[in-house]
C-alpha cells in the first residue's frame, strides 16, 4: 500500500511540471504588465521612462527564455518569486492565504457530505416517494443556482435581515464567519452528491449480489449495511474527489463575495494588478491541491475496493 | 418434520407483470410437488419463466412481477401472503438459492469467508468470530483447497467454478430443506460443470436436501433428477419421471428439446440424426398466442390448438402432458 501511495505521488511530478510550463506560457503572452496596470488605476504617470524602469526592476525586459529558465530554476527550489506589489516572497503570501481557503473548502465539503449523502441515500431507498421527488428537485435547483446569487441571498437573509451572522470577512477566524461562505460554496457539491449517491445506491441495489443477499434472508437494514454502502461508496468517491477539487476553483468567487482572505481573493486581486509571480504561484498551488486530492481519492479507492491492484 | 406430506407443493401458480396500463401473464397454471430429499427438474428454453417461478418460491419477486393466484405450501405452510419477517426466517435458512452467474452473484468488495459467515450470523445467532470459523468448515465441505486462506480471498481472485462452490457453501450453510439451483452450471466450462453437479448431488443427498434444479439443458437434468417439469412460455407442458421423458417424450416441445441434445450414445454413433433445433423462438410475454402457447412453433398444430388451451392429460406413469396431439 505504501508503495502504491509513493508511486501515485511520483506520478504527480510530470503533471506539475507541465502545469507550471503552461502557466508560464499563458502569463508571458497576456497583454498588460504591472506597469500598465498601475497606470490604468492612476497610481503611476504614463511616463515611458518609469515604465522602462519598472520593467527592468522586475526583470521583465529580459527575453522570454531567460525568464523561463529563472522561473523553473527557482521553482525547483520551492521559490515562487517575489510579489511585484508587496515585494514579499510569494510563498509567504500564499502561506498566509492557504489555510483560510482550505478551511472554507473543507467546511463546505462537510456540509455537502453531511446533507447530500444521506439525502441521496434515503431517496434511493424509496424511489418515487415524496422525499425522493423533493430531494431531486432540490438537487437540480442547487446545481443551477449561480453561486454569487446564492451568496448574496444568504447574506441578505441571515446577515442583514435576521442579523444572526456576520455578512462578510474573516473575523477572528471563528465559526460564525465561516458559516455563510461554507454554505454558499457547499450547495453545489451537496446537490451533485445527493444525485450521485442516489444513482449509485440504485445501481448497487439492482445488482445480482444484492439479489443473492436478499435470498440469504437479511433485513433491508443489514442489506444496506453489509452490502450496499461499501459498493456505493466506490462509485461516490470519484464524485467526491472531483467536487473537492473543483471547489478549490469555485472558492475564488465565494471568497471574493464574502471578502474571505483566501487564495481566491489573492488570485483575483493579483490578476487585476498583473502581479504575475503571485498569480502564477496561486494557480500552481490550487492545481497542486487538486492533484493531491486526486491522489487521496485514488488511495481511498484502493482501500475500499479490493479489485484495484496495489502491485 | 412431517413425513407424509410433500416438502413443497405448488398449486396453480400464476405470475403476472402488472403495470399501470397492462397486465401480462408470465407464468400460469404451474403445479408441482417436491418431496423431502427429492430432486425435481424444471426445464425450458431461456425466457420460459423458470427463474421467475424460482424467485416466487422464496418471495423474492419484485414489482412489476406479482403472484396473482395459486398457492405455494412449504412444509405445510402457505408462503403466499406470509409477512416479510417470516419469509426472511425461511430464506437462506430453510430454502436457499444458487444463481446462474457466479461472476456477479457475490459481493465484489467483501471477502468470501465473510459472505458465508453472514449465514450463521443471520440464522443461527452466531457471533462473527464463531461464524468465521464455521465459514472455514463450510468452505472445506465444498472441497475448496486451503480453506483457512481462501476465506480471506475476494471473488475476483477466484475462477467461475470456485465462486460457484462458494455459492453452494453459502446456500448449504444452514442445512436448508430445499435448495433452488437456477442454472447453476450454465455459465461454466463443461468439465467444471460436471464437477459442480457432482458436488451438489453428493452434498444434497448426504444432507437430505431437496433440490429444485433449473436448467435449459435436459442433459444436466437427466443426471440429477427423478421428476421433471418441462416449461414452455410460462406453462408446464409435460411433467413426468425423467426416464419416461427420455424413453417416450410426449409433448412436441419435449421432443424438440430432446432432439436438440447432443448425445454420446449408440444412436449418435450411427449418425442417426443431426442435432435439431426447434424452429422459432419463445414469444415475448406481451405476445403469447391464444390457445396452446407452443402452437406457432409446433409441427403437429391444428386449428383447435390455435383457439383452445389443452387440458392436462394423464399418462399413467405418474405424469401428464398438455397437448391435444401428444405422442
Ligand atoms: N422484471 C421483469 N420485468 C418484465 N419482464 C420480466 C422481468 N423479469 C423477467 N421478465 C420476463 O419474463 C419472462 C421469463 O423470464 P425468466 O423467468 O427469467 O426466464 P428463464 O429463467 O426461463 O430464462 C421473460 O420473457 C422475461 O423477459
Ligand atoms: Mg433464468
Amino acid at each position: 500500500m505504501l508503495r502504491f501511495i509513493l508511486r501515485r505521488l511520483l506520478q504527480m511530478v510530470p503533471t506539475v511540471i507541465a502545469v507550471s510550463l503552461l502557466i508560464f506560457i499563458i502569463f508571458s503572452v497576456v497583454p498588460g504588465s504591472i506597469a500598465s496596470s498601475m497606470i490604468a488605476d492612476g497610481r503611476g504617470a504614463n511616463d515611458p521612462e518609469l515604465i522602462e524602469r519598472l520593467n527592468r526592476e522586475f526583470g521583465l525586459d529580459r527575453p522570454v527564455h531567460v525568464r523561463f529558465g529563472d522561473y523553473i530554476w527557482n521553482l525547483a527550489q520551492f521559490d515562487l518569486g517575489t510579489s511585484f506589489r508587496t515585494r514579499q516572497p510569494v510563498t509567504e503570501l500564499i502561506g498566509e492565504r492557504i489555510w483560510p481557503t482550505l478551511k472554507l473548502a473543507i467546511a463546505a465539503m462537510c456540509v455537502a457530505i453531511a446533507i447530500g449523502l444521506p439525502l441521496g441515500f434515503f431517496a434511493a431507498m424509496r424511489p418515487g416517494s415524496l422525499l425522493d421527488s423533493i430531494t431531486m428537485v432540490g438537487a437540480v435547483s442547487g446545481l443551477s443556482v449561480p453561486q454569487f446569487w446564492l451568496g448574496l441571498l444568504a447574506m441578505y437573509l441571515f446577515a442583514l435581515t435576521l442579523g444572526w451572522l456576520p455578512s462578510f470577512g474573516y473575523g477572528e477566524g471563528g465559526l460564525r464567519n465561516l458559516v455563510l461562505p461554507a454554505l454558499t460554496l457547499g450547495v453545489g457539491p451537496m446537490a451533485l452528491l445527493a444525485r450521485t449517491t442516489r444513482a449509485a445506491v440504485l445501481e448497487v441495489m439492482s445488482t445480482d449480489f444484492i439479489r443473492t443477499a436478499r435470498s440469504k434472508g437479511m433485513s433491508s437494514f443489514r442489506l444496506v449495511k453489509w452490502h450496499v454502502t461499501r459498493n456505493a461508496l466506490v462509485l461516490i468517491i470519484t464524485t467526491l474527489g472531483l467536487q473537492f477539487g473543483s471547489m478549490m476553483g469555485q472558492a475564488v468567487v465565494v471568497e471574493k463575495l464574502f471578502s474571505w482572505p483566501g487564495l481566491g481573493s489573492l488570485l483575483i486581486d493579483s490578476v487585476g494588478l498583473r502581479d504575475i509571480p503571485v498569480v502564477q504561484g496561486s494557480i500552481l498551488v490550487l492545481v497542486l491541491c487538486f492533484l493531491v486530492i486526486n491522489t487521496v481519492v485514488d488511495v481511498l479507492y484502493a482501500v475500499i475496493d479490493p479489485r484495484i491492484s496495489h502491485g | 418434520m412431517s413425513g407424509t406430506r410433500a416438502l413443497l407443493e405448488v398449486q396453480d401458480l400464476q405470475i403476472d407483470i402488472v403495470s399501470a396500463k397492462h397486465r401480462h401473464n408470465v407464468v400460469e397454471n404451474v403445479s408441482f410437488t417436491i418431496d423431502h430429499g427429492e430432486t425435481f427438474g424444471l426445464v425450458g428454453e431461456s425466457g420460459c419463466g423458470k427463474s421467475i417461478t424460482a424467485l416466487a418460491m422464496i418471495g423474492l419477486l419484485r414489482s412489476p412481477l406479482v403472484i396473482s393466484s395459486g398457492s405455494i405450501r412449504f412444509r405445510d405452510r402457505e408462503l403466499r401472503g406470509l409477512p416479510e419477517r417470516e419469509l426472511r426466517k425461511l430464506r437462506g435458512n430453510r430454502i436457499a438459492m444458487i444463481f446462474q452467474e457466479p461472476m456477479t452473484a457475490l459481493n465484489p468488495v467483501s471477502p468470501v469467508g465473510r459472505q458465508i459467515a453472514e449465514m450463521f450470523v443471520l440464522h443461527q445467532g452466531a457471533t462473527w468470530h464463531e461464524a468465521e470459523r464455521k465459514a472455514v468448515e463450510a468452505l472445506a465441505s465444498v472441497q475448496v483447497p486451503a480453506p483457512e486462506q481462501r476465506v480471506k480471498s475476494y471473488p475476483h481472485e477466484m475462477s467461475g467454478g470456485m465462486r460457484q462452490r462458494i455459492m453452494i457453501a453459502i446456500a448449504l450453510a444452514c442445512k436448508p430443506d430445499l435448495l433452488i439451483a437456477d442454472e447453476p452450471t450454465t455459465a461454466l466450462d463443461v468439465t467444471v460443470q460436471a464437477e459442480i453437479l457432482k458436488l451438489m448431488k453428493e452434498l444434497c443427498s448426504a444432507r437430505g436436501t431437496a433440490v429444485l434444479m433449473i436448467s435449459h439443458d435436459l442433459g444436466v437434468i437427466a443426471k440429477m433428477c427423478r421428476n421433471v417439469g418441462i416449461m414452455y412460455a410460462g406453462h408446464l407442458v409435460e411433467q413426468r419421471p425423467v426416464e419416461a421423458i427420455f424413453r417416450s417424450p410426449s409433448h412436441p416441445y419435449t421432443n424438440g428439446l430432446l432432439n436438440s441434445l447432443p448425445r454420446l450414445g449408440s444412436r449418435g454413433i450411427h449418425g442417426r440424426k443431426r442435432l435439431q433445433e426447434i424452429t422459432g423462438v419463445v414469444p415475448s410475454i406481451s405476445a403469447f398466442p391464444a390457445g396452446c402457447r407452443f402452437q406457432p412453433r409446433c409441427e403437429r398444430a391444428s386449428a383447435l390448438c390455435a383457439t383452445t388451451q389443452p387440458d392436462q392429460a394423464d399418462l399413467g406413469d405418474e405424469g401428464y402432458v398438455r397437448c391435444f396431439h401428444h405422442g
